[in-house]
């Protein structure tokens, strides 16, 4: 009963501030509607005992992710009211796809089993149940393979990101940390001896 | 007169059977959570006041003396007259983030409280996934500064806030590593039983194996709280308070809130990662000969210890403040990437290789 | 397992290239060479003759991943060598163009090894990440900024259509798997509506990956505005991974409702025909007309699958080799002819080179003579074999339409071939060719390939049907 008053609200703030992604005129407001649809769909899979999930989709998507992308955001300037003539017309294009997108998920939704057994509802478990120690065994056992793979995407992201980013521009001042932990005292202070001014 | 009373018990208790089992648990938990908060706005308030205190007397000033006994009532009347105040709203600005962002800082600094293990067993949420919600929330409070700094509508605020975001963002990770570091040596993600994994003895305690880890972990906090020297968000003498310049009244006393207590939040976090949380110092095996006297007390865990490691850690922010001059922005993100990061990962590697020949916490 | 062995080599050489300065490339670029070449000695001596799966049966082990890796590792070895001295004079002659192209071959041999969906969208992630990043290398260069803006975001399209069809196959069989989908699927009883959505989706990325009509938009672009050995690279060994892809969905693991991709492909097919065919009549660029050709090519490919027989499949996969043999050559050409500093991509630049370096414009002419597919060339017996499976498997129209384009083909191939031999040469762009000798060799060898293999095409041909029978 509760969780199920708990699911309805939630998904109604989820479903509106999916709209208000899309609706938002100001792109700053619509990058925090996605926040906001973020975290709520983390508490939907708190519900679902995907609490390995729910915490790393926070971490990754709001605490990181969103950060950057609110940074970018809010440093571009974009021109709010510019893209109302572009959206009517590609309206009718967009609509149409959207309309088959709704058509298939309708389809699978109601032909549900697709002539599939149909798994049973799952028996919730105990509290000292942990799914991140279930993921990680799976992760590192079954799908091994996949996981690897995934690692090396990563970084190969992050070396088509630098390659393409990084250039030396001439005339670049960088300080370099070991030259000046390296200095002693002898290359900079030099002790001279003065007489002491009579009278 | 006792007839009276009995009267009034047995009606209320009759009143609590009445009540759902909902409602019921909704209100146990109501009841440990408001101590908890009161608890934790009182140290904030009296935080402030040993700040201006110690600061004060390491620059050989007394600090405030005027309010109550040794001015010790110095943060009530900060409070009254910061309630007191207009809150004044920038014309060009963002009403509602301006308004929401102080409570975006507040809240993740006082909910991630409901995980910290306060004495042995009892945590207000004893979860599984203590860590991970510790680390969602603390990456959460980025985004009151980051939308203060942008609905305020001034270049200080919005510079405050492009800062804070790249540090935070910078030095969460360092953090997330160090953790994971603990999450190796506990070998669980609650906090409960990661204190247990500590139990035996200040020599197994997670500082000793898990030393660079450590001052990593408590450093990149400093860094996360936008403490000195990290605190180039607000940079006073470079881009006047940075993200809450234009915040006044009740709202900055919000920011001000939230900035402590995620102090205090980062010192009970280290302690209970690194310190054995409320395991006493005196628990090892050395201290034995304590048993037979009437010190044994002194070897029980408790309370009392979380408090005292955590008072360590707040006089080093304070102490910090006091010293050290403020970092350059292209050095503290030399320091998060190129240093940290690196130490980190290093270290996590040192730690798989030293469980796998049995040093250290693992040796059992 | 010679992804492993290419995974810590390409780690290396990212190690290595960190602390070599400037002047000392090459030995980044050696090293690259060394591991590409330990890379197909592993996969030479690990081969198996059956089919081994591990990792949960997400990899595969058989002829045919041997055969397509080995090809696919060669074919990145030959575009290495041609790149030298293309980027060299343009001085994006970097590490990280090695490093990018082994992370693209490490894509390519994990999509040729998979044996679950999953893991194949892993590979194909891979190397599209790799390609982007390639493509753009030239930073200075608007086009190729463009033309990797372009490649990028179609391909997440397609890569997100891909997804979204797998998982209707996912649903409807209940495992990514191939062999389970298949199992699943001969066990019957399926609900034929979403499979038909699921499989269309997928089919959608794999007419994208190939470049295939009306999903080719991209590949004109990216082959125009990628620096020529980027090019040579994206033209070769990607589509023996998008081969391998097409084998391994298609036939492995939906070949028992072939009756319902077999008519959506035939159309891909003979629309790529015409398009491909027709278009690059109009072309004055080399590097587009080589992508109009490209998309002709890929519609005979696919007719051999439409042939739906074992013979179509295998002359579908020695189409491929073949063809990446051809292209390979043709765009080392023009790599050869850009040497003097400029890109030269334009078909006038062709003009008159029968006088100024005969041997190269006799190179020149073999690969196009082979291209249009006249014997005793390579290009024949890939479209006579594709041809005749189509004929023997019924498909007598498709047969006619692919001879009707090819022959509308051979139009603009024979144009090259006039402007190479019958004009001359404008202004002071009489100059012969100027290349290293690396390039020289190569570029001969590769095309002499072409004709070794037109001549004696048995030995390909015996491999392709071992690597099939598995």
């Amino acid at each position: 009963m509760l969780a199920l008053i708990y699911f309805y609200t939630l998904a109604f703030v989820l479903v509106v501030a999916a709209v208000g992604v899309v609706t938002a005129r100001n792109p700053v407001h619509a990058a925090l509607f996605l926040i906001l649809s973020f975290v709520t769909s983390a508490i939907l899979w708190l519900l679902l005992e995907a609490e390995f999930l729910a915490m790393v989709l926070v971490l990754v998507y709001v605490g990181a992710v969103m950060v950057l992308f609110l940074f970018v955001v809010m440093m571009l300037d974009v021109n709010v009211e510019g893209g109302r003539g572009r959206f009517t017309r590609y309206a009718p294009f967009g609509g149409l796809i959207a309309a088959i997108m709704f058509m298939e998920l309708g389809f699978v939704v109601w032909w549900r089993n697709l002539g599939l057994p149909v798994m049973e509802t799952p028996v919730p478990h105990d509290a000292d149940y942990s799914n991140t120690k279930e993921l990680g065994a799976v992760l590192y056992t079954e799908h091994v393979y996949a996981f690897e793979l995934a690692a090396f995407i990563l970084l190969l992201a992050i070396v088509a990101a630098i390659v393409l980013t990084m250039r030396r521009r001439p005339g670049l001042k960088t300080q370099v940390v070991s030259e000046q932990v390296k200095i002693r005292r002898e290359d900079r202070v030099r002790i001279v001896k003065m007489e002491a001014e009579k009278d | 007169m006792a007839a009276w009373i009995e009267t009034l018990l047995a009606f209320g208790a009759n009143l609590w059977a009445m009540l759902p089992p909902i409602v019921q648990e909704l209100i146990v938990t109501l009841l440990q959570i408001l101590p908890l908060v009161i608890v934790v706005i009182l140290c904030v308030a009296f935080l402030t006041y040993f700040e201006r205190k110690i600061i004060g007397y390491m620059q050989g000033r007394i600090g405030p003396n005027r309010v109550g006994p040794k001015g010790l009532l110095q943060p009530f009347a900060d409070v009254i007259k910061l309630l007191l105040k207009e809150i004044v709203i920038p014309a060009n600005s963002n009403r509602y983030l301006f308004l929401i962002a102080p409570i975006l800082v507040l809240v993740p600094a006082l909910a991630t409280w409901a995980v910290i293990p306060i004495f042995p067993g009892f945590a207000i949420a004893n979860i599984d996934a203590g860590l991970l919600y510790v680390l969602a929330l603390t990456s959460l409070g980025v985004y009151g500064v980051i939308l203060a700094g942008w609905a305020t509508n001034s270049k200080y605020a919005l510079l405050g806030a492009m800062r804070s975001a790249a540090q935070i963002v910078a030095y969460e990770i360092a953090m997330g590593f160090a953790l994971v570091g603990v999450l190796m040596a506990g070998g669980s993600l609650n906090l409960g039983k990661i204190i247990e994994a500590q139990s035996g003895g200040v020599m197994n305690w997670f500082w000793l194996p898990l030393f660079p880890l450590f001052l990593v972990y408590f450093i990149s906090g400093v860094a996360e709280t936008n403490r000195a020297p990290f605190d180039v968000a607000e940079g006073e003498s470079e881009i006047v308070a940075g993200f809450h310049v234009e915040y006044s009244g009740a709202a900055f006393a919000m920011f001000f809130l939230g900035e402590y207590a995620n102090i205090i939040l980062i010192s009970a976090l280290t302690v209970v990662m690194f310190l054995g949380g409320w395991h006493s110092f005196f628990s090892g095996p050395w201290f034995a000969v304590l048993d037979q006297t009437p010190l044994a007390f002194l070897r029980e865990p408790g309370f009392f210890w979380l408090a005292l490691k955590m008072c360590f850690f707040l006089y080093l922010f304070l102490w910090f403040r006091a010293t050290f001059p403020r970092y350059r922005y292209d050095q503290i993100m030399r320091l998060g990437w190129k240093v940290f990061l690196p130490i980190t990962i290093v270290w996590i590697f040192v730690e798989g290789v030293m469980a796998w020949s049995g040093i250290g916490p693992w040796s059992t | 397992m010679a992804e492993i062995f290419l995974a810590c080599g390409l780690c290396v050489v990212l190690v290595v290239d960190l602390f070599v300065s400037d002047r000392n490339r090459d030995l980044t670029f050696s090293l690259a060479l060394i591991v590409l070449i330990g890379t197909a000695w592993i996969s030479w001596t690990t081969g198996h003759a059956g089919q081994v799966l591990t990792f949960g049966g997400s990899f595969v082990s058989d002829p045919l991943a041997q055969l397509l890796k080995i090809f696919s590792i060669a074919a990145v070895f030959v575009s290495f060598l041609y790149s030298r001295d293309y980027l060299k004079q343009r001085n994006i002659f970097k590490g990280e163009y090695y490093v990018l192209g082994l992370f693209a071959l490490l894509g390519i041999m994990v999509m040729i090894s998979a044996y679950s969906m999953m893991t194949m969208y892993l590979g194909l992630e891979m190397m599209s990440l790799a390609l982007y990043a390639m493509i753009a290398f030239d930073r200075e260069s608007p086009v190729s900024g463009e033309a990797a803006m372009k490649y990028f975001i179609l391909g997440a399209i397609a890569s997100g259509t891909l997804l979204y069809g797998i998982s209707f196959i996912y649903g409807v069989t209940g495992s990514l798997q191939i062999g389970e989908i298949s199992a699943a699927l001969t066990a019957g009883a399926m609900n034929e509506t979403s499979l038909l959505i699921g499989l269309a989706f997928v089919l959608v990325g794999i007419a994208f990956k190939f470049g295939a009509v009306p999903f080719h938009m991209w590949l004109p672009d990216v082959y125009h505005g990628a620096p020529t050995s980027v090019t040579l690279f994206v033209g070769t060994a990607p589509k023996l991974a998008a081969i391998a892809l097409a084998v391994r969905i298609l036939v492995e693991a939906l070949g028992s409702v072939g009756h319902l991709w077999e008519p959506m492909l035939l159309v891909l097919a003979v629309l790529s025909l015409a398009v491909g065919n027709i278009v690059a009549i109009a072309q004055t660029n080399i590097k587009r007309m080589l992508a109009y050709s490209t998309i002709g090519h890929v519609g005979f490919i696919l007719l051999g699958f439409v042939a739906g027989s074992h013979a179509g499949v295998e002359a579908a996969l020695f189409y491929t080799i073949v063809y990446i043999l051809m292209a390979a050559g043709a765009f080392g050409m023009v790599i050869l002819m850009s040497s003097n500093g400029h890109d030269a991509d334009r078909l006038d630049d062709f003009r008159g080179l029968g006088r100024r370096s005969p041997w190269f414009a006799a190179m020149m002419l073999l690969l196009m003579v082979s291209m249009i597919g006249v014997p005793p060339l390579a290009g024949f017996y890939a479209k006579w074999w594709v041809l005749t499976a189509l004929v023997n498997s019924g498909h007598v129209w498709p047969a006619v339409v692919a001879v009707l384009f090819s022959v509308i083909g051979a139009f603009y191939y024979l144009r090259v071939i006039r402007l190479m031999y019958f004009d001359d040469a404008e202004g002071e762009a009489g100059a012969p060719v100027a290349g290293g000798w690396l390039m020289r060799t190569v570029l001969s060898a590769n095309a002499l390939g072409v004709l070794a293999l037109g001549i004696l095409p048995g030995g390909l041909l015996e491999m392709c049907a071992r690597a099939l029978s598995g």
